[in-house]
């Protein structure tokens, strides 16, 4: 069926507009240092067309930046015998650890349902779960409060007309990735759309990762866990003979 | 100032840690608990995987003791062959406990029975050393009730492999101290702690240890207890980051060296009694969080934790 919705979309698509987008970013790469404290994104771009801007509804962007997919566990409470336990969980297949949207419009006005549904922009369509088990009820509700509470972490976003878009040519908007990242490469997507229809699409990713201290700790911690055991050791033993000279010297005085 | 941690993967403020740290080391340098107990749950508070709290909890105990045991060192209320019988059972017990953690965590539901852990016994340790101080304290007022010696203890005196424990002044079989390292390893390792506020009222009531040459000796213990863990999660799960190590330890140090001077100046029944009524306190939170609502019924894990 979804099958051949698309199809049918393609046929009645009408002819591709010759739209490009040249895009420019304030950085390629975050990089996670020892202070890092979340960070902001500059997107900017320019819409490359080979004839006249053509006539009709005016050019949306739609941006969206997602992390690294995760399948994840998502557990539900319930009271038993007077405490509150774990009583169910279903898996979710993959969901992005961060996942930004971007528009220039109203998020349905900027892209249609179908369009959505085909593209996978939206927050709910960019999770994928299916192996929801037949035992556990209202499995939508689980998938629903990985949104929630990862929206409320600032992990998700949806933020409608941030998108700045002057002459239907130059566009630009911020995202900000809050301090809780993790590594990995960012795909980074700009879709232009004309009432709510995509007509180009532009991919490109931004790579998260750790440097300096950060990198060498975890590295050594994954390649050498042996050392990276022993060396925590040390750090302790040291530290708290450290402390107990440094207030002996203190009371001799 | 904000500080991002590279296991952990979160970024968390800084000063924030190192005032954990100091309060936590003062409690430790006082009771000669680790303070395990109550770092964990404050870790899993502020956004800590709890993973991570759990091992990375264990690198720091071991800092924290070692500074407050250089300064019972140097007082000489450390039992050294006590220390060591102990510390044999507590091994075997941590060993022992690692394997049924992962056991248990195969079966589901290890975070409930953490918690389980945790109220019960919190609240039965705290309870006992709670009435049984208060006790001791009344019988101090009341000068005409001469002071009872609790060192005759019928069966415990008839067991074999007698050892003499001087700086403790006792003279019993190596079989209950080898048994209570046991049981205190396998809590150790399934609650992630050094297992001090077990301990300390185990060598208390059970072998009759003075309260003074208690401290020292359950300090001595637990470093060597929490390296053997921390190097058990360091090489299996991965999961000690150092960089949230170092900001409790140093808070840590600071606060242990502060709390064994404080220590030193009050009386052992009071002494007791703070740290019976802190050990009821949390237990009363974490019964609480058991009882209570949660306001987010959901949860996210990493999948395949099961």
């Amino acid at each position: 069926m979804r099958l051949a919705l698309a199809l049918i979309f393609l046929l009645l698509a009408p002819p591709a507009w010759a739209e490009n987008v040249v895009l420019g970013l304030s950085q390629r790469s975050v990089s996670i240092t020892t202070n890092f404290d979340g960070s902001e994104i500059l997107i900017f771009g320019a819409v490359k067309r080979s004839g006249a801007i053509p006539e009709g509804p005016p050019l949306d962007v739609v941006i969206t930046v997602a992390g690294p997919n995760q399948p994840l566990t998502v557990r539900r409470k319930a009271r038993r015998f007077g405490i509150w336990v774990n009583t169910a969980e279903i898996e979710v297949d993959s969901a992005p650890a961060f996942y930004a949207i971007a528009t220039s419009a109203p998020f349905r006005e900027a892209l249609s349902d179908t369009q959505d549904l085909r593209h996978r922009v939206s927050i709910p369509r960019a999770i994928r779960s299916v192996g929801a088990p037949m035992e556990v009820e209202n499995a939508a509700s689980f998938v629903q409060a990985v949104i929630r509470i990862r929206k409320a972490n600032g992990l998700y976003q949806l933020r409608e007309n941030s998108v700045e878009v002057a002459e239907q040519t130059l566009f630009k908007t911020s995202i900000a990735m809050p301090a809780n990242l993790i590594e990995g490469d960012y795909q980074t997507r700009i879709l232009l759309t004309r009432s709510g229809e995509v007509v180009s699409e532009f991919n490109t990713v931004i790579e998260v990762k750790k440097v300096g201290l950060e990198r060498f700790l975890f590295n050594l911690s994954r390649q050498q866990p042996m050392i990276y055991g022993l060396l925590s050791l040390a750090i302790a033993i040291f530290a708290g003979w450290g402390a107990s000279a440094v207030f002996r010297a203190f009371q001799r005085n | 100032m904000m500080i991002y941690l590279p296991i952990a993967e979160v970024s968390v403020n800084a000063f924030l840690l190192l005032g954990l740290g100091g309060i936590v080391g003062v409690l430790s340098g006082m009771f000669g608990v680790g303070g395990g107990f109550l770092m964990t749950p404050l870790l899993f508070f502020i956004g800590i995987p709890p993973a991570v709290a759990v091992a990375t909890e264990a690198n720091q105990i071991v800092a924290s003791s070692f500074s407050g045991v250089l300064a019972h060192f140097k007082r000489k209320t450390v039992d050294l062959k006590m220390g060591t019988v102990l510390l044999i059972g507590g091994l075997i017990g941590a060993a022992f406990g690692v394997v049924l953690f992962n056991y248990l965590k195969a079966l589901g539901q290890v975070d409930l029975l953490v918690r389980l852990c945790y109220v019960v016994f919190l609240g039965v340790v705290g309870g006992l050393m709670f009435i049984e101080s208060l006790n001791a304290i009344r019988r101090a007022k009341g000068a005409s009730s001469a002071p009872k010696r609790r060192r005759q203890r019928g069966w415990i005196s008839k067991l074999p492999f007698k050892l003499r424990f001087q700086t403790s002044g006792l003279y019993i079989s190596v079989i209950p101290p080898i048994i209570v390292g046991i049981l205190v390893g396998i809590l150790a390792a399934i609650m992630g702690v050094g297992g001090g506020f077990i301990m300390v009222p185990a060598m208390i009531y059970i072998l009759g240890m003075p309260t003074k040459v208690v401290v020292g000796t359950s300090l001595f213990q637990i470093i060597f207890v929490t390296a053997f863990t921390t190097m058990l999660h360091a090489t299996t799960n991965y999961t000690v980051d150092m960089v949230l190590a170092v900001l409790l330890l140093v808070g840590g140090v600071i606060g242990a060296q502060i709390g064994t001077r404080i220590g030193v100046k009050m009386k052992a029944e009071q002494l007791r009694i703070l740290l019976a009524i802190m050990v009821l306190v949390v237990c009363g939170k974490l019964a609480l969080d058991l009882l209570l609502q949660p306001g987010e019924l959901y949860s996210i894990g990493a999948a395949g934790g099961h």
